[in-house]
């Protein structure tokens, strides 16, 4: 038992506590929302100088950690700096399912900076992973792909999609889910800024690919969606942990600072227990990313779960966090001006994506019936 | 980053539920697994029993007869007892009384008592709170006299947990009224059975007489019962508080609270299903059992940060609040969950033995007793709110 991190990560961690705080503003982080690629080339270029990428994935499919814990510390520090970056998308969704398909030219552009988008999610899916009604068909030399995709995130930036269509079964089934790897411009997308920052796009597929574009095997997708969307969990849940602390730090310089009748307003105790609830639950988060992280590798009943108490907790807690914090903040926490609101939808929005706070605790009444 | 125990940790697990296995008395058990009221001598049993293994002061050093364990293993006890469903050792003499005479106590008291309350000679309690001293614990008024080679005690104390079967009662007494409250406390070993002392029964909601009003008439106490200094006792008082919150998670009594809700909610039926399965209160379980998990790992965080030398700090209030709350939602969720058969009060069948027919299901009235016995878990050892101030000093540091 050891909650210590690693020379390696402690290191990773103070590189990119350092870079951050130098170059993210939360001004910077909205005006790139605006631009074509909705978030900071450079920065993500520093952070792929860093190893940030590589760190996302194992030794064997040329990384330099891939674990649950090393997903963890960047995405923490990624959430801490309120920084937008495709970091989830390329190299943990995307790219962990080419490494897990063994696309190693693929992975390798991944960690040299390429960014890559997984274009799963539809516009009757919701939540639900099986849910694909975007269809592929096999052709004398390939595929042909038809289907629509919803709320594609850094799709507009991405050279590359992994996309999921259904080869076989009905719409909700597990099995008859293959994944294929399409060059972005041909997809039709309609793209559009967020807002916790970045870019999205619906995307309208209808193309062909070559016979290589299928990743893995036909039909047999389901496990390697599930795994990389439980990684992309975590990576969610801990940054959504990192958002919190910045905005507890917010807070308490406020409530340290700002006056009102005559004294500092932290010294009312209507909002010194507030705040102390808010701290309880931050603790409650870490410990949910901790114990999602630490379990990443596990079996797969026990890393379902994970992920579904960790999505719980961590919905119910930043929903917590970022409304207090509006309302402690009063006036200037409403305004765009202002670092809070930046940070507060950042996470209110993490409970819009790989399922919210009903979703998970449905799952995960269902997985303990087992 | 590593959530397992090391090899020797799990050798000491195994080592312990061997213990168990084997010592553990399961009419004992039983008792504490049914939520059977505990008599004085079962109590002075399972103490006998850990005693002779010298695993009685579990947070005293070796030298004192304590097992010298570190953190991480007082956690491993405690999860593995609770589990087993071992009756819990009270605190008073081994958890409150004890670390105190070990750091400010004389040669003499430690060589006196702290034998006595390993082997059950002494059955100690608590004389802190008083009718306008709870939270602000600093206002005590019983006071004590200085009378040549005697201390003259007069006032009230309360709350004062089995103080019926106690023989001895450690006391904050005011010994000065200059300066600020807190600067005119001692702290007082008093014979209980020293004439001018009596103990009368308070009957808590649950129906139980747990705690007592212990009040003091020109009671005579010998000037060596003193410990420390005179007016020290503030400092003293604090010392044994923080000792008073090891464990203040209660992580192991919320995980045993939790499988006996599921058990029950597995057996009442609700609509021709059982309760479990109604979405709505399978709702309710799975979400305290998500922040139990939580909560598990955040007293791990804290054990890992005592085990490499780290003073506690507002992280065991963070603790005494989500644990205390979380226990008290299962003890509630149980309530609800044995239905109509919450209501009957029968109290003796609470008792050992006792010749009288449950009302419903053995488990319900148990599950009723226990949630108004719980309520006490937010008010007692520094109130939720008290920690919350605690917490709000620490961070916002105003």
């Amino acid at each position: 038992m050891d909650f210590k991190l690693t020379e390696e990560r402690q290191m990773l961690q103070d590189g990119m506590r350092r870079l951050l705080a130098d170059t993210v503003t939360h001004e910077g982080m909205i005006a790139a929302s605006e631009t074509p690629a909705g978030y900071d080339p450079a920065l993500w270029q520093a952070l792929t100088e860093m190893g940030v990428p590589g760190a996302m994935f194992a030794e064997e499919a040329g990384g330099f950690g891939g674990m649950g814990f090393d997903i963890m510390v960047v995405s923490e520090e990624l959430g801490r700096a309120g920084a937008v970056v495709p970091l989830i998308e390329s190299a943990i969704l995307a790219g962990g399912i080419l490494a897990d398909a063994g696309r190693s030219a693929e992975v390798e552009e991944i960690i040299a900076g390429r960014c890559f988008a997984f274009a799963h999610g539809e516009p009757a899916s919701r939540y639900d992973l099986a849910h694909v009604e975007t269809r592929a068909e096999k052709t004398a030399d390939g595929w042909r792909l038809a289907g629509a995709k919803a709320v594609v995130h850094h799709a507009p930036a991405a050279d590359m999609l992994v996309v999921s269509a259904r080869t076989s079964g009905d719409v909700d089934d597990e099995d008859g889910i293959s994944l294929f790897l399409v060059p972005a411009d041909t997809a039709e997308m309609r793209d559009y800024p967020l807002y916790g920052g970045g870019r999205a796009a619906e995307i309208r597929l209808d193309c062909t690919v070559a016979s290589d574009a299928l990743l893995g095997e036909e039909g047999k997708a389901f496990a390697l969606i599930e795994r990389a969307n439980a990684r992309g969990c975590a990576a969610q849940c801990a940054e959504a942990l990192g958002l919190m602390e910045t905005i507890k730090t917010l807070t308490v310089d406020y409530l340290r600072q700002r006056r009102q009748f005559g004294q500092p307003i932290g010294k009312f105790q209507a909002l010194q227990h507030r705040m102390a609830d808010v701290l309880i639950e931050i603790e409650q988060a870490r410990s949910a990313v901790i114990n999602l992280c630490g379990h990443l590798e596990a079996s797969r009943a026990e890393r379902e779960l994970q992920v579904c108490a960790a999505k719980n907790l961590i919905g119910r807690a930043g929903k917590l966090v970022a409304e207090e914090a509006i309302q402690m903040h009063g006036g200037i926490g409403m305004t765009q001006e202002y670092a809070l609101g930046h940070f507060a939808k950042r996470l209110t929005m993490t409970d819009h994506r790989f399922g919210d706070t009903d979703y998970h605790l449905e799952r995960f009444i269902r997985l303990s019936a087992r | 980053m590593n959530l397992n125990f090391t090899a020797e940790q799990a050798a000491f697990r195994d080592e312990v539920r061997a213990f168990l296995d084997a010592e553990l008395p399961a009419r004992l058990a039983n008792k504490v697994a049914q939520g059977k009221r505990l008599a004085k001598a079962d109590y002075e049993e399972w103490h006998a029993i850990l005693n002779a293994r010298g695993w009685l002061g579990v947070n005293w050093p070796k030298e004192y007869g304590g097992t010298g364990w570190d953190a991480v293993e007082r956690h491993i006890f405690e999860e593995e007892t609770t589990r087993a469903h071992a009756p819990r050792i009270l605190p008073f003499g081994l958890a409150m009384l004890g670390p105190v005479l070990m750091k400010f106590g004389n040669e003499a008291q430690k060589a006196h008592y702290l034998p006595r309350i390993l082997n059950g000679d002494d059955w100690w309690c608590q004389g802190y709170s008083e009718p306008g001293a709870g939270s602000d614990l600093a206002n005590v008024q019983t006071t004590a006299v200085r009378d040549g080679d005697h201390y003259v005690v007069n006032g009230q104390k309360t709350w004062t947990t089995l103080g019926q079967y106690a023989n001895k009662i450690f006391c904050l007494v005011r010994t000065s009224k200059a300066g600020k409250p807190q600067e005119g406390i001692s702290l007082l070993l008093v014979d209980m059975d020293t004439p001018g002392v009596e103990v009368r029964p308070i009957v808590l909601i649950d129906g139980e007489p747990e705690v007592n009003e212990v009040w003091f008439s020109n009671v005579r106490v010998p000037a060596e019962n003193l410990v420390g200094e005179e007016n020290k006792g503030w400092t003293y008082a604090k010392y044994l508080l923080t000792h008073e919150r090891t464990n203040i998670a209660g992580v192991g009594f919320a995980r045993a609270g939790l499988s006996a809700l599921k058990r029950i909610a597995g057996e009442q039926m609700d609509g021709g299903r059982p309760l479990i399965d109604n979405p709505f209160f399978a709702a309710k379980v799975a979400q305290v059992e998500i922040d139990l998990m939580a909560m598990a790992t955040t007293n791990l965080r804290t054990i890992a940060a005592a085990q490499s030398g780290q003073a506690p700090g507002a992280e065991s209030s963070m603790l005494k609040i989500k644990g205390t709350v979380i226990r008290q939602q299962i003890n509630a969720l149980a309530r609800q969950a044995v239905g109509p058969y919450a209501a009957p009060f029968v109290s003796e069948a609470l008792d050992e033995g006792a010749n009288v027919e449950p009302v419903g299901p053995a488990y319900a009235m148990p599950a009723t007793q226990a949630y108004f016995n719980n309520r006490k878990l937010s008010i007692y050892g520094g109130s939720n709110e008290v920690q919350r101030q605690i917490i709000s000093k620490a961070i916002l540091e105003l």
